[in-house]
């Protein structure tokens, strides 16, 4: 029942912003209704989702991205916060997961005794996400659901 | 992969019947799918779509859809890694409302300033703008028209961009957004070395003993750089990094020596340093008398206003701000030694301990340095002078060309090199650094072109901010913006570039993949095919020229931004653009179209569809019935090759993972100007910057002086723009990946926590950050990733609804043309 009032409000908007869409009026992505010329008010200040459950990734190489807050996490030259519960000797104590294989691996390809320097700075890669609506969806797909299209076709 | 609850389980038990009876459900295990015929993916290559770095990216499709994408394990750049935003650039072909169709306002059916956005067919969209860009023509001239591009192009759309604007229009009115960003970094080169881009490569990662960087934040904003940066300063202890900024920001991580200096300052300490090099003995003697000259270069040159700004009217070399005159090395060393340590402290806020600290990081000869500098030396009002200034330490000390003793210039976008720069899509250039104003340069253009002579104007036309402003005063009147999104990204908003785009007199066209402000403010959008829904080509910061093969079909009625041109100059005959007397003398242009003179040349559509790789599609190529992007990239080539900018055959790029320019024998060169590594440099010579006529680099004499504006009791703040490592420039296309906008969702204002406490402001508060100019909301950030000192926020550029060029001055270094996006005053009071 939620689910069709759901679709019924997604035909609205859609039938919404066809018509915006012929007004002229488009729903201008990022900025919604605002005009160019007038003050944006400030959206509500984010918060960190936090979750116990893992996230799915959009394919296997994706970074996963980091279920908890990292406000104040020291990751520098004096300490690695991240590693205090993600290293390879770590994690049976911290129930973390272990950082991937490849991050023991040099420019090269070579395996090092213990993670890659180059990998060092986790967020260049992996961010918190934060309770937030994106003002504009996304239709990428996954690969899975392509596989069953194509198994569903005659 | 989002499944309903009820696919979920229509699946899991269709499947488990499935397997109940025996039988296999779609070829598969109970629930892993095994047949080749469905997890197959078709992987390819491409350079990232975002910044100036140039990763290579490995790009899975399925479907006609881009299903994954990750780092490259072969590419050189970043051998496997990509940073977040490469990670996601899968989606960002996605988001939902991409443009399909041509919209054009209008009213009662026909064009209308102030009508509304319809959709409408290609062929209408080009009939009335063909009609509004003849209309000015006629009535203006050459002169009235304009070309807004980017750094984002590829090779061949700038190059047919150039083609069409400079011989077809005849108008030198073409800009890329690279004006915003490496101006001053090219100017730099053309004054320090006579020819630009940077010397050194990235192999120079590997072997610095220390890395100094000005005002670079490269964890964020060229992260794979630096990557390899941190790589070799944890590997190797020994290692120095110093990072000099005016707020402390993630490089500090990885600072041994942190450097928070005023804002401006960095002229003065560029003295310093220089000045304690020679006061310590450890001048390269040897190097200098055989490879430098000395100048030095006129002052008090403006800040590049309007000519009826005060500040303008009282500059005393705003004629010529590049002027200067030759010195020599006690004369130079004269001028620097008024810097001493009690004045540069004063200015910059840095002891003398730390002064010292960097200065010895140049001075001592065992000890490889790189600089690295992007956006807070460009974005600077005296910009040129200190990319001078650095390359000055570089050549004092003859720490340059070799590996790791590098001065390295960063890029910002994805082909501000290869095309802004190489293929010269500025108002004043032409291919591989030849310029308009010089009639020889623009004889050969003309040949390899196959036009007739003076067809290329030989005035420059207007750079970017001059545009802007001509767009506002009515005299550039009908202008196509294409691969960037100004109205967000060009300094002062309210009062030049807004008026600009809705002035009655104009016709503004925008051709995007997304509803960007620009767009919002255009009178027609025409839609565009982005990054692999077409055949490309980058060139990146250390020389690499990369391609890649169009991947999947565009959506919709999407065009690429080089269909859109060739297919525009179809509408145009030389008697509409060319004045008769040119047509008199040369009378076999007569009666052609534009596309027939620029493009069906003989040279252009010399390679024919079969050339194409039958492994890939390519629109452009069947649209036009000749293996188009082959065709301009070897008539572009024939520019460089042979002058030190030579570049590969082009099948060779589709095959490898890049190559650094000039390339020469089928070998890149890694170091430029050294004897062994450039074959330019005769033997003998050890090194010789053969942009100059007598191989000699410029060291320049040049002095502090103050900003355009500084804080003062009603704006007390600086405010200083930028970007965030997980959203690249204006935001259109991350701002639209989930994931990456869940990371950072909105631009924050961040400043120091004793400021926000004596405004009575708390982090999270909503506060209203006001200039002479215009105002924005957004909220306060005390403990966030960017720590500015008391007195200055930083506000990032991303997020269109906190548009923060409505509060930055269109004041720009007056040799370069860039605007200082790093420096104006603000004031903060609570929403």
């Amino acid at each position: 029942m939620k689910r069709l009032h759901r679709s019924i409000l997604a035909a609205v908007v859609l039938v919404g912003s066809a018509w915006a869409l012929a007004q002229g009026a488009l729903s201008w992505g990022i900025r919604g209704a605002v005009p160019v010329p007038e003050t944006h008010p400030a959206p509500e200040w984010p918060r960190v989702e936090e979750s116990a459950t893992r996230r799915a990734r959009d394919y296997p190489m994706q970074p996963p991205t980091i279920p908890h807050k990292i406000d104040n996490y020291q990751v520098d030259l004096n300490a690695h916060k991240c590693m205090s519960c993600h290293s390879r000797r770590r994690v049976e104590e911290s129930g973390a997961p272990m950082v991937s294989v490849t991050h023991y691996m040099d420019r090269d390809g070579n395996f090092l005794a213990e993670v890659s320097p180059r990998r060092y700075f986790c967020t260049q890669c992996h961010v918190v996400q934060h309770l937030a609506r994106p003002p504009v969806d996304n239709d990428f797909k996954d690969v899975g659901a392509l596989i069953t299209e194509a198994a569903d076709r005659p | 992969m989002k499944l309903t609850r009820r696919e979920f389980i229509k699946g899991s038990a269709a499947a488990a019947a499935a397997a109940a009876a025996g039988l296999p459900w779609r070829g598969e295990a109970a629930n892993v799918v095994t047949d080749s015929a469905y997890t197959h993916l078709k992987w390819s290559k491409a350079p990232c779509r975002f910044c100036g770095t140039g990763c290579g990216i490995h790009v899975a499709v399925k479907d006609d859809r881009v299903v994954a994408t990750h780092g490259d394990i072969k590419a050189e750049v970043n051998r496997g890694l990509a940073c977040v935003k490469g990670y996601f650039l899968a989606k960002i072909l996605y988001g939902k409302d991409r443009l399909m169709r041509p919209l054009l306002r209008m009213k009662n059916g026909r064009y209308d300033k102030n009508g509304e956005f319809t959709p409408v067919s290609w062929d209408t969209a080009f009939d009335v703008m063909a009609e509004q860009f003849k209309r000015v023509l006629r009535e203006k001239g050459p002169e009235a028209v304009g070309f807004f591009g980017s750094g984002q192009w590829t090779v061949w759309e700038g190059y047919a961009a150039v083609k069409l604007m400079k011989a077809g229009f005849r108008s030198n009115n073409i800009e890329p957004n690279a004006r915003h960003c490496m101006a001053s970094a090219v100017a730099g080169f053309m004054r320090t070395f006579g020819a630009d881009e940077p010397m050194g490569c990235y192999d120079d990662f590997e072997h610095a003993d220390a890395f100094v960087l000005w005002g670079a934040n490269m964890a964020e904003m060229h992260p794979i750089l630096w990557t390899r940066l941190t790589d070799r300063r944890l590997s190797h202890p020994q290692v120095r990094v110093a990072v000099l900024s005016t707020f402390e920001n993630r490089c500090f991580d990885l600072a041994d020596l942190p450097l928070v200096f005023k804002p401006h300052s960095d002229l003065a300490i560029l003295n310093y340093i220089a000045r304690y090099i020679i006061r310590s003995g450890r001048v390269n003697r040897d190097f200098v008398e055989r490879h430098v000259n000395f100048r030095k270069g006129v002052t008090d040159i403006g800040y590049g206003l309007r000519p009826e700004h005060p500040l303008q009217r009282k500059a005393k070399n705003a004629g010529d701000p590049g002027a200067s005159e030759p010195i020599d090395f006690d004369a130079f060393a004269r001028f620097v030694d008024a810097y001493d340590a009690k004045r540069v402290s004063a200015l910059s806020g840095l002891s003398r301990k730390q002064l010292d600290a960097l200065a010895e990081l140049y001075a001592d000869p065992q000890v490889k340095v790189m600089s690295l500098w992007t956006m807070g030396v460009n974005q600077h009002t005296r910009g040129v002078w200190v990319n001078n200034m650095i390359y000055n330490l570089h050549l004092l000390t003859g720490k340059i060309a070799t590996p790791g003793n590098s001065p390295f210039s960063l890029t910002g976008q994805p082909s501000a090199c290869g095309t802004a720069r190489e293929v010269g899509t500025f108002a004043h250039r032409l291919p591989a650094d030849l310029v308009v104003a010089n009639p020889e340069h623009r004889a050969l253009a003309e040949k390899i072109w196959k036009l007739p002579p003076d067809t290329i104007p030989a005035k420059p036309g207007f750079h970017a901010v001059e545009q802007n402003r001509r767009l506002h005063d009515g005299l550039i009147n009908a202008y196509w913006i294409q691969v960037n999104n100004n109205l967000q990204a060009a300094a002062n908003l309210n009062e030049e570039t807004y008026p600009g785009y809705r002035n009655p007199e104009n016709f503004i066209v925008v051709s995007d993949v997304y509803p960007t402000v620009t767009a919002q403010a255009a009178d027609l959008i025409l839609p565009s095919a982005m990054w692999v829904e077409k055949e490309g080509a980058y060139g990146n910061a250390e020389r690499r020229t990369q391609f890649w093969h169009q991947l999947v079909p565009p959506p919709g009625e999407a065009r690429s931004d080089l269909w859109q041109i060739v297919e525009f100059s179809k509408r145009f005959r030389t008697e509409e653009v060319w004045p008769r007397a040119l047509l008199d003398a040369h009378p076999q242009y007569r009666g052609k179209t534009l596309y027939e003179v620029l493009f069906r040349n003989g040279q252009v559509d010399r390679y024919p569809l079969a050339d194409c790789d039958p492994a890939y599609r390519n629109d452009e190529a069947q649209a036009f019935g000749f293996y188009i992007q082959k065709g301009l990239f070897e008539e572009y080539a024939r520019f460089g090759r042979g002058h030190g900018h030579d570049l590969a055959p082009f099948d060779v790029y589709h095959q490898v993972r890049g190559l650094r320019w000039p390339v020469v024998n089928g070998r890149e060169t890694r170091w430029r100007y050294r004897e062994g590594e450039d074959p330019y440099v005769p033997a003998g010579s050890g090194w010789r910057f053969y942009g100059k006529p007598d191989g000699r680099a410029v060291i320049f004499a040049l002095p502090y002086e103050p900003p355009a504006e500084a804080p003062d009791e009603d704006y007390p703040f600086w405010l200083t723009t930028g970007r965030v490592l997980e959203h690249w420039h204006s935001g259109s296309m991350t701002m639209r990946v989930p994931e990456l906008y869940r990371a950072v969702p909105q631009a924050l204002v961040y400043m120091h926590p004793d400021d926000a406490e004596r405004l009575q402001l708390r982090r999270g508060s909503e506060v209203r950050v006001i200039s002479r100019r215009g105002e924005v909301r957004g909220r306060v950030e005390t403990r966030g990733r960017n720590r500015p000192p008391p007195g200055v926020v930083f506000i990032p550029w991303f997020d269109a609804r906190l548009l923060v060029n409505k509060l930055t001055l269109d004041a720009t270094d007056p040799i370069s043309k860039q605007t200082d996006y790093k420096k104006c005053a603000v004031k903060i009071v609570p929403a």
